[in-house]
């Protein structure tokens, strides 16, 4: 049987992705079509095969992604295209409505969000709109589950029939009508005379025509296009909605959060809480996987000896690539379980988008954009993912500048050093005063971090990224129920499985070369050494030791693995070990020569080293630039050896 | 006078966008078009970027983009 083939389209946030995921459940995958290798996501439910198209406010694209969707709609086959509303914002939405229906009569609209339509304060008739627009029209609410049978029912018995049709002033129409003959809908007509050109090389020459005749006369087609279908949208919502009482939209807590006073306060408090439930709700797990980790070494290591393998490719598989792959595990995953649902919790209630308006002001200055300030939160979280983040900017310089930053924010695999070393070296008498100082010191940290990040953006953008800040606008959507349980999935396939998998690919080989640095030995000194004795003139000179520094380069795959580097060599062991106790640990770096200076250099140099290899693959991948990719290498080892040899020179 | 212009609560109608096409696309998908009615309800802390209810939803602009659109006298 021949599957229905169905687009789903929608503004964003307007729940289109919830909705998809409960038709098609697990039934997912990434599908690509002729010519595109753009990859969407593919569902089935039953005889259905949903296509779920990016997020769009138009078919007249100005992104890549709305590109994809602008494409898939006027250039490809599909039986149906389901457009999702948010009922809530209807007058805006209607655009997408009115613009699809140019392109087909196939197409069945979804009022989403219904059950917060009368919370608003009105009403809408569903029929007249229907009658209106002459399609069906549905009434959903996806979060509560509440019409999704309406929806497949529309579906199955879905006849097409002549639907509404904007009416653009004369020249425009006259344009399309001259077009039609060429091309396959109405829409596609509107597209090109808006953009003047056009892949199909059929009509060039009409192009040419109207293009001289809108010049000579003044005649602006995007906005004569923009403004009929905006009227038609207002039209038709005077015509659909009532209202049954008054509502204010803006929310008081709008006020509070952006508040002069108070807005940003919070803000900072609400990053705080989430950085330490993540700390310190990470030690109880970790611990958990360090001992079964540790339980199953036993029991392979073992297991390979008595098969009779040769003990030192025992040590090797064993030491070597188990024991820093489980370490990097056992390290990275629980903080990053916790941080990450908690972060997408503050991106469901919708306080995200407020954050970046609260600080676009300051990022302004530094000629970059408010959204960075998300992507540096999540830098708190993996830089890796901040990296991708960084897509939620349009703008390219601007998003370039998020992602060449990123690293100078400390991940979560940085914060148990910086804390070790900040707790062993800061020690005062009295407890309470110790941990106010940890903390102290390390804010001291992250707002170095926060002052380099922008002085850096300012310095870039007025030299290999010149130019004037681009344009910025964000939509603040209405604070909304988050959905817990798609929270914790959403943020733990999508983030948190998504960085173990790129660390797990790289911890293996580092396993190799630990292994072998500590284990191959010449002259009665190990590699470990001879390289720390080579490199050392140069680690002193910036308040380092050799054994310091090497353990930053071996450490390239996971930061959180330098610290162990760092007790392996000193202790001279075959493999990264934990010494478990900080005084212990302490004594050790002090019988090496550590100091309180040393101790300032290598905080610094863990802010500002270079990415860590996982960041580096996926800044390669988002800028597809090896220009790029050795610039964020570059950047904050300079800064880090900067400032080191500043501070060790003048302490 | 310019959208950044108006105060707290004021209400105008758009009159002229003084912008690239390219900036007037992402302009009009945020339903901020010729004719449409704005309001502003919000202002962040640096007061550089505000934000304004444009067809029932709530659209932060920056100053320096805000001042290139023309709106009609305050009203209501």
């Amino acid at each position: 049987m021949v599957k229905k083939k169905i687009a789903l389209i929608g503004n964003p946030n307007v729940g289109k992705s919830t909705l998809f995921n409960q038709l098609t459940g697990m039934h997912q995958h990434t599908g690509n079509w002729s010519g595109k290798t753009v990859g969407v996501a593919v569902g089935t439910y039953k005889d259905l095969e949903i296509y779920d198209l990016p997020g769009t406010y138009s078919l007249i694209p100005h992104s890549k992604e709305e590109e994809i969707t602008s494409d898939f709609i006027i250039n490809q086959d599909y039986d149906l295209a389901l457009i999702i509303c948010d009922a809530t914002i209807l007058e805006r939405n209607l655009n997408l409505v009115l613009q699809t229906l140019e392109v087909t009569n196939n197409v069945i609209l979804c009022l989403n969000m219904m059950d917060e339509v009368e919370k608003y304060g009105f009403k809408i008739d569903i029929e007249k709109l229907s009658r209106i627009l002459h399609i069906k029209v549905v009434s959903m609410s996806a979060k509560r589950k509440e019409g999704i049978d309406d929806l497949i029912t529309a579906i199955n018995t879905f006849n097409s029939q002549k639907s509404f049709q904007v009416n653009y002033d004369d020249v425009i129409e006259d344009s399309i009508n001259y077009l039609l003959p060429f091309v396959n809908s109405r829409f596609e007509a509107v597209k090109n005379i808006i953009n003047l050109k056009s892949d199909n090389s059929k009509i060039n020459d009409q192009l040419k025509i109207i293009s001289s005749h809108f010049l000579s006369n003044n005649i602006k087609p995007l906005e004569l296009v923009m403004n009929a279908i905006y009227r038609k949208c207002e039209d038709i919502t005077n015509l659909v909605i009532t209202k049954t009482k008054k509502f204010n939209r803006h929310k008081k807590i709008d006020k509070i959060l952006t508040n002069k006073i108070t807005g940003i306060p919070i803000m900072i408090l609400m990053l705080m809480a989430i950085l330490y439930i993540s700390i310190q709700g990470a030690n109880y797990p970790s611990d958990l996987l360090f001992n079964f980790f540790m339980w199953l070494k036993n029991i392979m290591n073992d297991f390979l000896l008595n098969i009779c393998i040769p003990k030192c490719i025992v040590s090797l598989l064993i030491d070597g690539v188990y024991q820093v792959l489980t370490w990097v595990i056992a390290v990275m995953l629980p903080p990053m379980a916790i941080f990450f649902p908690l972060f997408t919790l503050l991106e469901d209630l919708g306080i995200l988008p407020r954050i970046a308006f609260n600080l676009d002001g300051y990022f302004q200055k530094s000629n970059a954009c408010g959204k960075q300030a998300l992507t540096m939160c999540m830098g708190f979280g993996c830089n890796a993912v901040g990296v991708t983040n960084a897509r939620i900017i349009d703008s390219p310089r601007e998003r370039l500048l998020a992602i060449l930053t990123n690293s100078f924010i400390p991940c979560n695999g940085r914060f148990p050093s910086l804390i070790a070393i900040i707790s062993m070296f800061f020690v005062v008498k009295s407890n309470i005063f110790n941990s106010i100082i940890n903390v102290l010191i390390l804010t001291l940290g992250i707002l170095l971090s926060i002052i380099i990040t922008f002085i850096v953006n300012k310095i870039l953008s007025i030299t290999i990224l010149r130019g004037m800040p681009s344009f910025f606008v964000l939509e603040l959507p209405p604070y909304r129920k988050p959905q817990i349980l798609k929270i914790i999935l959403r943020s733990i396939f999508d983030r948190t499985l998504f960085v173990l998998g790129r660390a797990i690919i790289v911890a293996i080989p580092a396993g190799i070369i630990i292994w072998l640095c500590a284990n191959i030995y010449i002259n009665d000194s190990n590699i470990i050494n001879i390289v720390s004795n080579f490199l050392n003139p140069f680690a002193k000179f910036i308040g380092l030791d050799g054994t310091i520094l090497f353990a930053f380069i071996l450490g390239f795959p996971a930061n959180e693995i330098v610290i162990p580097i760092i007790m392996m060599s000193y202790l001279s062991t075959s493999t990264i070990i934990d010494v478990g106790n900080l005084s212990v640990m302490n004594d050790v770096l002090i019988n090496n020569g550590w100091n309180i200076v040393t101790a300032i250099c290598v905080i610094i140099f863990i802010l500002f080293h270079f990415p860590c290899s996982t960041t580096m693959l996926t800044i390669k991948k988002e800028t597809g630039s090896f220009k790029w990719t050795i610039l964020s290498f570059i950047l904050p080892l300079v800064i880090g050896i900067i400032l080191c040899f500043i501070v060790s020179h003048i302490l | 006078m310019s959208l950044c212009d108006l105060k707290l609560q004021d209400k105008a109608i758009i009159k002229n966008i003084n912008h690239s096409e390219n900036i007037k696309r992402r302009l009009y998908d945020m339903g901020l078009t010729e004719g449409a009615i704005v309001k502003l309800i919000l202002e962040s802390p640096s007061k550089l970027i505000k934000g304004y209810l444009i067809r029932d939803s709530l659209i932060a602009i920056r100053n320096c983009d805000a001042e290139k659109i023309l709106v009609s006298d305050i009203y209501g």
